[in-house]
């Protein structure tokens, strides 16, 4: 009896580690993580690969397109004080879609409404550019996404994305990041999946990505079948993500290995 | 949308050794990945990187599949007088492009 009770209270202290959130104290980004000549690459801008794209960037926020023949300059005008901040607050609420959108649906959604143009496809070198354009005015800046109360249940609803086992390995994100972080897996430090840097410069794939890119080759991972681009559960995801690292400093463009 | 970031600091002084960095944009497709319906990637690479300074070359490197997309290429030189370095990156496919930067050696 004595055993069972042993065995009992050892489960519950286990249960009660696993899903444990991470103190706000104990919160790191992945850079942290990285060797020193990584993170060299990130801090300075004639180096990091991911200001290849801020500078494309730069130039689209210029171009003048769309049947209103509109550049984003000619509404936000100069980005580096009008989007300062801005991605920091991403994903944010959306009246017209009744849900929350991440930057790339922002800027594809300022496209269609505005400049009466095509939206990008995701992933695509020029909605890359822009983001990253967009999300550098950011850097440094803490996070500060998931404060608006209409978000309240779409941050719940990632949340539980974010706890729940999925795939033929079946684990949930927080297997990984909350109770494993310190540890790593096939050599690469497993970090604790704050969303801090994107979009990224991933130097595993030679290019620049968006958060929802990493979270798909992560769903993949653990072998489940990986949300489609824009869908519903992945801005959750990023959402919660993201209040999950409030007031943490913004990277984008980040470096990661 | 190929572009360069350029590291050459502005000034300085005469003897000194500095450090020249850069950075170019390109996919560096190896010609070794095929598509799903088995056809070959064409290769599609920077071949080759020089830096001139005042018209004399300085620095030459040769690339070949095995570099990274966006090769990042830096070295060593003696700031000897004032002048302008001038780099170029040559490829498959007529990739060219040029860049330059200017330095004040007092």
């Amino acid at each position: 009896m004595k055993a069972v009770g042993a065995i009992a209270a050892a489960l519950f202290a286990a249960s009660a580690v696993f899903a444990a959130e991470i103190p706000q104290g104990q919160r790191r980004s992945g850079y942290s993580f990285m060797k020193p000549d990584t993170q060299a690459m990130q801090d300075e801008d004639t180096a990091n690969p991911g200001m290849l794209w801020v500078l494309d960037g730069e130039a689209l926020w210029k171009r003048k397109l769309g049947a209103a023949d509109k550049a984003c300059a000619d509404c936000h005008d100069d980005a580096r004080t009008s989007m300062k901040g801005v991605a920091a607050r991403y994903p944010t609420f959306d009246k017209i879609a009744g849900r929350p959108i991440d930057l790339e649906q922002r800027i594809n959604a300022c496209r269609s409404n505005h400049q009466q143009a095509a939206p990008l496809a995701f992933e695509s070198r020029e909605l890359l550019a822009l983001t990253a354009f967009v999300a550098r005015q950011s850097q440094g800046a803490p996070i500060e996404a998931g404060g608006d109360p209409q978000l309240a249940p779409f941050v719940t609803r990632g949340r539980e994305l974010y706890l729940q086992r999925q795939g033929q390995l079946n684990l949930a994100c927080t297997n990984c990041h909350d109770d494993n972080w310190d540890k790593r897996l096939a050599g690469s430090a497993i970090t604790q999946g704050h969303a801090t840097g994107y979009p990224l410069y991933r130097l595993e794939w030679q290019s620049l990505g968006s958060l929802q890119r990493r979270l798909r080759a992560c769903i993949t991972g653990v072998r489940a079948q990986a949300y489609d681009y824009g869908a519903p559960e992945l801005v959750e995801l990023e959402l919660y993500l993201m209040s999950r690292a409030r007031g943490m400093p913004m990277e984008a463009p980040a470096v990661r290995p | 949308m190929a572009s360069a970031l350029i590291n050459v600091p502005p000034k300085a002084k005469r003897g000194d050794i500095i450090e020249i960095k850069t950075l170019m944009s390109h996919i560096m497709e190896t010609g070794y990945r095929h598509t799903a319906s088995g056809e070959v990637v064409p290769r599609n690479i920077i071949t080759s990187f020089t830096c001139r300074f005042n018209g004399a070359e300085i620095f030459r490197a040769d690339l070949f599949p095995a570099i990274s997309a966006n090769p990042f290429m830096t070295f060593f030189t003696t700031a000897t007088e004032s002048g302008k370095f001038e780099f170029e990156w040559i490829g498959d496919q007529g990739f060219s492009e040029t860049a330059s930067a200017s330095i004040t050696v007092e």
